[in-house]
């Protein structure tokens, strides 16, 4: 018989099988993005909490009994009776009763399943993992230097301004403790230690995403929600990217205006549609605040297309003109499925061959990852030209 | 744990040693390690030291991990089943913590050592379990992680279903004729292969049940029978299944196993000269230990009640009792007899009296509608329904019926129904495991709603249907 104790510090086994059942949760939530991403609960959040991702995969499937339909054993403090309710099952709403057609059998609501809790950013960082900015390189020269000042090193020679007190707080106990009297006391000058520290060079940049939204008669929660998704990550996205992100909300239906978050995505309006009107009042806000000399811009339109139609070769035009000025032009049509032939706004855009723009047709949910997907691949491979 | 505390502890392990085997208990020699919490939960989700590794393991580990980093539960002990047993003791528990583990330690070698379900155990299990590691890491190497991933994944999804038995049985000799020695030349068989399968297809007698009796071991029989295995997997169903078979003694005894060992720390600690307050934190962790559960019996209070009442009943039986000639005293004999020759199933059969039941205010219970509400108090049902919990510990009884059904070389699977329905869903999913395996569909016959089902996975699709009483 013995007592022992061994070194243990090198023993990682469990926390590698940790870091593989972590890396099968990530592959789990990636095959899932289509219906994460355009989940209600991420969107309508702050975007700063941990959110649970139900995954069904990671699920470990065996021969069991049905514990909803199985007699289970308990122990009562002595005056338990026959009828007493022990506990009550919150989740299953619409009531398992015994005997259903053997069809149901362990479909109820209250299956379990494995929940990840995992961050909003991670989450991004996932979604945009091999996504990238299409059309950089242009604005590189517009990247502002900036000098910061980090302290990153301690040394034994410096100002007493920078002094750090407590690893000369450290030192001292050290050097008293190895002459066998561990306790702070008699500072000498080989304990001071301070702190030191380096210019680096920072790269500011600046990004604006002017987001223009359709919010005539025919948008209706549904297309503001899809559009409400897709911006919220695009958002995410490009902070990514850049130091500073900026947005413009411009809705519009016969005629534009800048509006706030909450009016963008809250307010209804009625009546037709212009949508050269919302592009005008782009351009203008471009000319007035973002020099496309310093800033990388990213125009957004969503639309259900139904246009004016002598008012789409004016779009068009306009297009064109923000390409000038812009990394990449984008337009999203918000169509269910029901319709089935593209709008006239639509049509009219298929003439436009430049690479900066993209456009896509959203018809549920689970398309806004495809529509993120399409707008964000990179482009900067050079697309070979037509002899 | 300092050094002082370590030479305390280890004096106060050799006091309760003594104490032990003077209460009449023949323990195991235990080598105690003291380690750190990541390493206790490691094993405690591994069961076994140096084990293979899985995702699943990592997964439970970092459940235990959570939970105990937040402070809501704490593994004390952890004692593997192994002559010397080894036991592992936490390096921030009080020297009084770990001494009462100690003595509770000794209860469970004393069981490994005597209780006849654990006499086929193999003692050597950790040298085994991290040679089968270091294989299994290999076949990492030559095949690809992934790939033995996925095959663990569908082999640890039937684990359950082994045979304790089949050892103790003589293997019928003319299922499975010895396997010729493999050489490089024997692609050349290949040619006529088809051939002579199909004339074998063609003897093989209409009656001829294989197997010949259904088999309840269904990792060996996928073992030796599948037919599209490489040798690597053939290994690996093996290795869990050998695993599995170490640790079922410990799944059929739980009750009487935790029962003794908590029988063994209460008397081992009041016979240890404790002053008032470590009795006193002695006292908190044994109600602790042994405290009632509203959802599910608390094995160590049962197990320890049981235990206790039975050597209280041979020590001073009734008059009818003697008058059929049992003699007064023999409380501590009995006990010894029960731990070396019952099971959970047949301990509270046995033992679970009517006086215990309604002591205990056991009950049943189960879900209606939105409700978990008591069913039973009667405490004959009360018993058998707690039994029937515990029969093939509490997992459904499959055997294999039929390794050629329809003559197609599928696979028919027959659950021996006792009155528990089984998860149908869960059922489904996990015939994609065992298709995977056995490589042709695979069916499943259990009882559902009073009426004969058959669940199929094609290996595209997933079907039920009933199954008429006259049909097979």
């Amino acid at each position: 018989m013995s007592v022992q104790r061994q070194d243990w510090s090198l023993h990682r086994k469990g926390s590698i099988d940790q870091q593989r059942h972590k890396e099968k949760v990530r592959e789990a939530i990636k095959k899932n993005l289509s219906d994460i991403v355009s989940e209600e609960n991420i969107i309508m959040s702050d975007g700063k909490k941990q959110i649970k991702v139900p995954i069904r995969s990671l699920e470990q499937y065996r021969f069991r009994y049905d514990t909803g339909r199985q007699t289970h054993s308990g122990q009562g403090s002595g005056k338990s009776k026959v009828g007493d309710v022990i506990a009550k099952d919150p989740s299953d709403q619409q009531g398992q009763g015994a005997g259903k057609g053997k069809g149901d059998a362990g479909e109820e609501p209250g299956e379990e399943y494995y929940e990840a809790e995992i961050s909003v950013d991670e989450l991004a960082a996932l979604i945009f993992e091999d996504l990238g900015l299409p059309n950089l390189e242009e604005k590189r020269k517009a990247e502002i230097e900036v000098e910061t000042v980090r302290f990153t090193d301690i040394r034994k020679k410096g100002p007493m301004g920078n002094l750090d007190k407590k690893h000369t707080i450290m030192e001292n106990l050290k050097r008293n403790a190895a002459q066998g009297d561990p306790s702070f006391h008699d500072i000498q000058s080989d304990d001071l230690r301070f702190k030191t520290w380096e210019t680096t060079v920072r790269h500011e940049s600046n990004a604006v995403v002017i987001a223009m939204m359709d919010v005539s008669g025919s948008m209706g929660d549904f297309e503001k929600y899809i559009a409400r998704s897709f911006y919220f990550w695009m958002v995410r996205f490009l902070r990514t990217k850049y130091t500073n992100v900026q947005i413009v909300f411009i809705s519009h239906h016969t005629e534009a205006k800048e509006v706030t978050e909450d009016e963008f995505f809250h307010r209804g309006e009625s009546g037709g549609t212009q949508v050269s009107s919302a592009y005008e009042l782009a351009l203008e806000i471009i000319k007035e605040r973002y020099t496309p000399a310093d800033w990388n811009i990213y125009p957004f339109h969503f639309s259900d297309g139904d246009n004016l139609p002598w008012d789409n070769d004016r779009c068009v035009q306009l297009v064109e003109e923000l390409m000038r000025q812009c990394n990449i032009f984008g337009y999203g049509e918000i169509r269910e499925a029901h319709y089935r032939s593209p709008s006239t706004l639509m049509s009219a855009f298929s003439k436009i061959t430049d690479k900066k723009f993209t456009a896509v047709t959203i018809g549920d949910r689970r398309e806004v990852y495809p529509a993120l997907r399409k707008f964000f691949s990179t482009r900067g491979e050079p697309v070979p030209e037509a002899p | 744990m300092a050094d002082k505390e370590t030479e305390q502890l280890e004096a106060n392990i050799a006091r309760a040693w003594d104490l032990a085997i003077a209460m009449g208990l023949d323990p195991f020699p235990v080598n105690f390690e003291i380690v750190p919490p990541s390493i206790m939960y490691e094993f405690g989700s591994y069961g076994l030291p140096g084990r293979f590794s899985h995702w699943t393991r990592g997964k439970a580990y970092y459940r235990m991990k959570m939970s105990y980093d937040f402070g809501l539960s704490k593994i004390y002990e952890l004692v593997i089943n192994s002559n010397p047993s080894w036991a592992f003791l936490l390096e921030n528990n009080s020297v009084l913590e770990n001494t009462f583990v100690a003595a509770h330690v000794f209860g469970h070698t004393d069981f490994f050592k005597h209780n006849a379900y654990f006499a086929h155990t193999a003692r050597n299990m950790v040298d085994r379990a991290s040679a089968s590691a270091e294989r299994i890491h290999k076949y990492e190497f030559e095949h690809g992680r992934i790939e033995v991933e996925r095959f663990l994944d569908a082999v640890l999804a039937i684990e359950e279903h082994v045979d304790y038995y089949t050892h103790l049985k003589p293997s019928s000799p003319d299922d499975e004729t010895a396997k010729p020695i493999e050489t490089p030349y024997d692609d050349i068989w290949l040619l006529d292969r088809e051939a002579r399968e199909k004339q074998a297809q063609e003897r093989r007698p209409a009656n001829r049940k294989f197997p010949k009796e259904p088999t309840k071991d269904i990792l060996l029989f996928l073992a030796e029978h599948a037919s599209g295995l490489e040798p690597w997997q053939r290994d690996i169903l093996l290795t869990v299944r050998e695993e599995m078979l170490y640790f079922v003694p410990q799944m059929q005894t739980k009750v009487m196993n935790e029962g003794m060992a908590s029988l063994a720390h209460s008397r081992i600690m009041r016979n240890m000269d404790l002053d008032s307050e470590q009795y006193m934190q002695f006292a908190t962790l044994h109600t602790g230990v042994l405290s009632p559960n509203k959802y599910s019996l608390n094995p160590y209070y049962l197990g320890y009640t049981v235990l206790q009442d039975i050597e209280r009943r041979w020590d001073n039986p009734t008059a009818d009792e003697i008058a059929q000639g049992r003699q007064p005293g023999q409380g501590w004999a009995k006990v010894l007899e029960v731990r070396e020759t019952d099971n959970d199933v047949s301990f509270l059969r046995n033992y679970l009296t009517e006086d215990l039941v309604k002591e205990l205010d056991l009950y049943l219970y189960r879900k209606e509608g939105e409700e978990w509400v008591i069913v039973e108090k009667d405490w004959r049902k009360v018993r058998d329904g707690i039994v029937a919990g515990r029969t093939n510990f509490g997992y459904p009884y499959l055997v294999v019926d039929d390794g050629d059904y329809r003559r197609n070389s599928e696979l028919y699977i027959k659950h021996l129904y006792e009155g528990q329905e089984m998860d149908l869903s869960y059922a489904e999913k996990t015939l994609t495991y065992l298709y995977q395996i056995w490589g042709r569909p695979v069916h499943l016959e259990t009882i559902f709603d009073e009426r004969r089902v058959l669940l199929t996975f094609d290996g595209t699709q997933n079907t039920r249907k009933l199954l008429d009483e006259d049909d097979e």
